[in-house]
């Protein structure tokens, strides 16, 4: 309790830095938090994307539909299927003269094979698993061609892959000014009281007892610093949606999580300066 | 209560700060520390204090032994012992009473006792009309006043002085010189570094002299050696009050 007093009185006692102290957390937070949004939207676009990868197999005219069935049936128990699908002459057809529009005409009945249509799983349309998966329906006898755009899968893989490990390099990136900016915010509180600190120590104080009040000071800080730069991504989302193009915000996990991690960024910041701080006295 | 046997401390940039020094301190003695700038006085003090550890050699302080101590016990130590400085070193945002109330809190001292403890040593201290003054309201035998109050609050065995009338003038010096004579008397050691070698000519206490960080005289060793104790100083003034004027 005397930590929690002792925080909140310092706090008063120079009620400029520690409000400067707060905005400086929660605009770095805001940063990394901008680029988090960023991150998640460019996630989600590509998994709907990812969701259209799918192995076609065109299947012989005489095919009879219980070896199909029977096919599919195997086809269904790979581990990376999520579902397969059949496709008849007639659905085909449906199919092609409604994306074709005004050249629906162009198409007669009968022209179009029935096919099998396997969707994989999430996290398994990688081009080796797709390959894999093609190669495999393709051994069945009444299988006359399999189709999975081959290219494009491969782009997409590699646009995702880039995606990744810029969005990991970056955020690390953003993450580390966070913290360094967080703990030059706290080490300037420790400074304005480094008085205060050798007198603590002169007369007996603990390291612990000493630690314990910017230890909170730096949760208070990084927790309102959070829940700042949260208000501040939010209205830069709703901006982006009203005039720009519709995103997803960070869900009730991401938002606590943000929150905890300025809340630790607070605690860590607080914990070097000051353990720099009482090394150097 | 207080022994050095064999210390030396050497800095990685400014080199050796103290060779081969041993002597002891009887509980409730009074010493003088001298030497010139850089003999090694404050690092003396620094050690008794545990703010630092010795290169080499053994510091033992009221049963603490600078090669075993550690964080939670030196805290404990500093508790036991005052110190006092040339600059003050008091808050200056809190007013005396609360300067010395500080060295309670910070150690956990029960809330109930607080009050009185704090109005005694500053009383103790002659200070007891000015406990609502800021430090800047204070000359400066006055704010060494409010520093030894608070280094008296925990009643220490030993107190530990760094050249405590540096920045006075010769009033306000011979009056807080005085009230760490009337400390000494009442039992508490004192171990006092200064450059006032005519502070420590006019008194009869055991002074040890250190030059280039090795112990150069002892009184206590040799006291038939070439500094005879002058005779001591009476250091009241003509009112019979031994405090500066305010």
């Amino acid at each position: 309790m005397r930590s929690v007093r002792e925080a909140l009185a310092a706090s008063g006692r120079a009620p400029l830095l520690s409000v400067l102290g707060v905005v400086t957390i929660a605009f770095s937070i805001f940063a990394f938090g901008l680029f988090g949004l960023v991150a998640i939207n460019i996630r989600k676009a590509l998994e709907q994307v990812e969701q259209r990868v799918e192995v076609r197999a065109f299947v012989s005219d005489s095919t009879e539909i219980e070896s199909v069935a029977a096919a599919m049936k195997d086809i269904g128990e790979f581990p990376e299927v999520l579902r397969v699908d059949y496709v008849s002459k007639e659905q085909a057809l449906a199919r092609a003269r409604k994306e074709m529009g005004e050249f629906a005409d162009v198409f007669e009945a009968g022209v179009l094979p029935a096919s099998i249509e396997v969707h994989l799983r999430p996290g398994r349309q990688d081009p080796a698993t797709v390959k894999s998966v093609a190669d495999r329906v393709k051994t069945y006898d009444f299988i006359d061609d399999v189709r999975y755009g081959e290219e494009w899968v491969a782009k997409l893989y590699s646009l995702r892959t880039i995606a990744t490990v810029a969005g990991i390099a970056l955020g690390v990136a953003f993450a580390a000014v966070a913290i360094i900016i967080i703990g030059a915010t706290i080490r300037m509180t420790v400074l304005a009281r480094a008085k205060e600190i050798s007198i603590m120590r002169l007369v007996g104080a603990t390291d612990m007892f000493i630690r314990l009040p910017f230890l909170i000071d730096g949760l208070v800080k990084g927790v309102c610093g959070g829940l700042l730069a949260l208000v501040f991504v939010w209205i830069a989302d709703r901006i982006v949606n009203e005039y720009v193009i519709q995103t997803v915000f960070f869900d009730r996990q991401m938002i606590f999580l943000g929150i905890v991690g300025g809340a630790f960024m607070g605690v860590l910041g607080s914990l070097v300066s000051v353990g720099r701080h009482l090394r150097r006295i | 209560m207080i022994r050095l046997t064999n210390v030396a401390k050497e800095y990685p940039r400014s080199g050796v700060a103290l060779a081969q020094v041993s002597f002891q301190v009887k509980k409730g003695e009074f010493v003088f520390l001298t030497g010139p700038s850089g003999s090694g006085k404050t690092t003396i003090l620094k050690l008794l204090y545990m703010d630092d550890k010795p290169s080499e050699g053994e510091v033992w302080i009221n049963g603490v032994s600078s090669k075993t101590a550690k964080g939670r016990e030196i805290s404990r130590l500093r508790r036991r012992i005052g110190i006092v400085f040339q600059d003050f070193r008091l808050l200056e945002d809190r007013t005396a009473e609360a300067n010395v109330r500080f060295a309670l809190e910070v150690t956990g001292s029960p809330k109930a006792t607080i009050r009185a403890k704090v109005s005694r040593a500053l009383t103790q201290v002659g200070l007891a009309s000015k406990a609502t003054s800021y430090p800047r309201e204070l000359s400066g035998g006055e704010q060494q006043r409010v520093a030894i109050a608070r280094a008296l609050i925990n009643d220490p065995f030993v107190l530990i002085a760094d050249e405590p009338t540096g920045n006075l003038d010769e009033r306000a010096t011979r009056g807080v010189f005085q009230l760490l004579r009337d400390i000494n008397a009442s039992g508490t050691a004192v171990i006092m570094a200064t450059h006032d070698l005519d502070l420590v000519r006019r008194s009869n206490y055991r002074t040890i002299e250190l030059n280039h960080g090795r112990l150069v005289f002892d009184s206590a060793e040799s006291p038939a050696s070439a500094r005879p104790p002058e005779e001591s100083l009476e250091l009241t003034d003509a009112s019979g009050d031994y405090r500066e004027s305010i």
